[in-house]
């Protein structure tokens, strides 16, 4: 589904992913953990397309195509989309805009907002005012809309209390199809701060990602054991 | 009286105004204005119609309470269809009103400048328009002030007066028409909001590139009255000057201010609105939505707090869509008090490209994004607003968007 090779990406002459190689393949879901400000965010932002991450070498495919040029709103329409850890606020523009924008299956946005007890902020400005859970749960509902087949999601655990993470994590599963009696086709890429996301969601494999480099992978949940044991030290000097 | 006025304003025939660039009266022709009863034939073409119902009327006038219609000098159409409401030529309002007299340029000074002088001077009619005591007239009255013929001055003076316990709801468009290329429209507006009154006033413009724009408003709120102003000029003009003053004069009186304005290149509009709060209790609001996309705008505010217990806020929020543009905002805050409580806030820049960023991570396109951004940024929802007039504000900007992006 997801094909890194050799990515290097800087920001205003700064350099920020140094040679990473990563796949996903199509059902899979993968966890990015790291300290901050070790470019994870920049991945996904550059997995997006966002113009200020330039990359300097290497190259993204996705679905088989090299997306490596591509503008963002083209990949989002080829099935790649992103719930922000951070999201801007925008003022006078509605979140039911932004929903029917996004929903491409046409399907009722009010009884989604019912279900997960959003309906009262879909007339509002989009996260204008917005609590830090109120504005993961709109990432989230967003992308159920939007339906990528990969779902990329930067740190949708912070800031949310533990009531809405069981709720979240309801959500994140039905993005990533994480159901038994169905063969998954979506892709997932997780940042992941803190490792809470690992109680609500399957992941099949994981990387720790420090000062731009991958320098671990392997089981999501034996690796977050290690971080927590030994930080993320341990992670330069081991090289699995 | 008449007498004293007309002295002060020979005085100040060659004052020039305190903001906006100086226009030579001279170079524009004075029509005659010897005519006192409203035309009997429509002399609209097709073109002067599209125009006019861009600018927010509608020419049936079915729907309305009262319309008012003017081109150039001459009164094209004058009626009021509900008991209680009144509306009239403003000559005619003065000969049968002497009362009239009082009020008159009483909100406005008539030497404030050349263009007061000249409005009095070569008084060309204007409406007046009247809700008696206790009179609700819910349904919009409209009101048009046409330009027709090129190069020429209209200089109008306009009454409106809401008595104590009424309510109006005026939408008014001003426009020109297409063989229209340069002209100089002088609007004099005074607004008396008595005891307990309502009146809200929706002014949509629709220049020529070449015109010249100079209203004098004047607005004086009674205890617990209640003035809504929402302005919209969309369209390309060579220049737009005017700075309402409000007072707020009763206890309870409320005055609220919103604007909408695109400068297109070659286009310098110099707005805003002051409201001086004279009595504690007293409460206004001005809000300014401006984008360039290649002209000047000047963003004025000013609140100038008298007496304790009175609150207000200003907002200038400016977009610059093209770096040839200039807005320069200037939000000004003048407390008398220690009990006033005043706040501004202003904001210049362009469009945030995370944002744009954002919306395109969802699917639109570059252009989709920034007109969705745009058209956010534009959406002023006053309150209080009758639904109706709110419709022709988002017809109007829905309209511009085309051209802007």
């Amino acid at each position: 589904m997801l094909e890194i090779n050799d990515l290097w990406v800087d920001i205003n002459g700064k350099e920020v992913l140094k040679g990473v190689n990563l796949t996903i393949p199509a059902g899979e879901t993968h966890i990015l953990f790291g300290k901050n400000g070790s470019g994870k965010s920049s991945l996904l932002m550059t997995i997006m397309g966002f113009r200020r991450y330039k990359v300097r070498q290497g190259r993204i495919s996705f679905k088989g195509v090299d997306i490596t040029k591509l503008p963002i709103h083209e990949r989002a329409k080829m099935g790649i989309g992103m719930a922000f850890q951070r999201p801007p606020s925008i003022r006078g523009v509605k979140t039911r805009e932004v929903f029917n924008v996004c929903n491409i299956h046409s399907v009722s946005c009010d009884e989604l907002a019912d279900k997960f007890n959003f309906s009262g902020l879909l007339e509002r400005e989009l996260n204008v005012g917005f609590s830090g859970g109120e504005m993961k749960k709109s990432e989230l509902l967003q992308l159920l809309l939007q339906d990528p087949d990969l779902v990329m999601l930067d740190e949708p655990e912070s800031g949310v209390d533990l009531e809405n993470l069981q709720v979240l994590g309801k959500a994140m599963n039905k993005l990533l199809e994480k159901y038994l009696w169905r063969t998954r086709a979506k892709s997932g890429l997780v940042i992941s701060h803190l490792g809470f996301i690992l109680n609500y969601i399957e992941a099949d494999a994981g990387y720790v990602l420090l000062d731009g480099r991958i320098h671990c992978h392997g089981n999501p949940r034996e690796l977050f054991k290690g971080i927590q044991r030994h930080g993320y030290q341990e992670c330069v000097s081991c090289q699995r | 009286m008449s007498e004293v006025r007309k002295t002060r304003a020979e005085q100040a025939k060659e004052k020039k105004a305190a903001f906006g660039s100086d226009v030579d009266l001279l170079k524009y022709q004075l029509l005659s204005n010897h005519q006192s009863d409203p035309l009997e034939l429509d002399p609209l073409t097709n073109e002067d119609r599209v125009k006019i119902i861009q600018s927010g009327i509608d020419l049936d006038g079915q729907d309305k309470a009262g319309t008012f219609f003017q081109t150039d000098h001459r009164i094209v159409h004058c009626s009021a269809k509900q008991p209680g409401l009144e509306v009239l030529p403003t000559a005619q309002a003065l000969a049968e009103y002497p009362w009239l007299e009082e009020l008159y340029w009483q909100a406005v000074p008539v030497d404030a400048d050349k263009y007061t002088a000249q409005a009095e001077l070569h008084f060309q009619n204007g409406y007046f328009i009247r809700a008696l005591e206790g009179q609700r007239v819910t349904t919009p009255i409209q009101a048009c002030l046409y330009m027709k013929h090129d190069n020429t001055a209209q200089n109008v003076h306009n009454i409106v007066i809401a008595e104590e316990g009424s309510e109006l709801n005026i939408i008014t468009g001003c426009a020109t028409a297409p063989s229209l290329q340069s002209g100089i429209h002088i609007g004099i507006s005074e607004f008396y909001v008595k005891r307990g009154a309502k009146l809200s006033f929706t002014m949509i413009h629709d220049w020529a590139e070449e015109v010249m724009v100079r209203p004098r408003s004047g607005i004086i709120v009674e205890e617990d009255g209640l003035f809504l102003s929402n302005y919209v000029s969309l369209r390309p003009v060579r220049s737009l000057q005017m700075y309402p003053t409000t007072r707020l004069i009763g206890s309870g009186a409320v005055a609220r201010f919103h604007s909408i304005l695109l400068a297109p290149p070659g286009c310098e509009l110099d707005t805003g609105a002051r409201v001086v709060l004279e009595a504690s209790h007293t409460r206004a609001e001005i809000v300014s939505r401006t984008i360039t996309t290649g002209g000047v705008i000047k963003a004025r505010g000013h609140l100038v707090g008298l007496k304790p217990n009175v609150k207000a806020h200003l907002e200038c929020h400016g977009l610059i869509l093209a770096d040839e543009g200039i807005i320069h905002a200037i939000p000004e805050l003048e407390g008398h008090k220690s009990g006033v409580e005043m706040s501004h806030e202003a904001a210049v820049g362009k469009i945030a490209e995370e944002e744009i960023e954002y919306l395109m991570a969802r699917g639109l396109t570059e252009e989709e994004a920034t007109a969705a951004i745009v058209r956010g940024f534009l959406n002023v929802q006053i309150e209080g607003l009758p639904p109706e007039l709110q419709a022709k504000v988002d017809e109007a900007i829905e309209e511009s968007e085309k051209s802007m992006l």
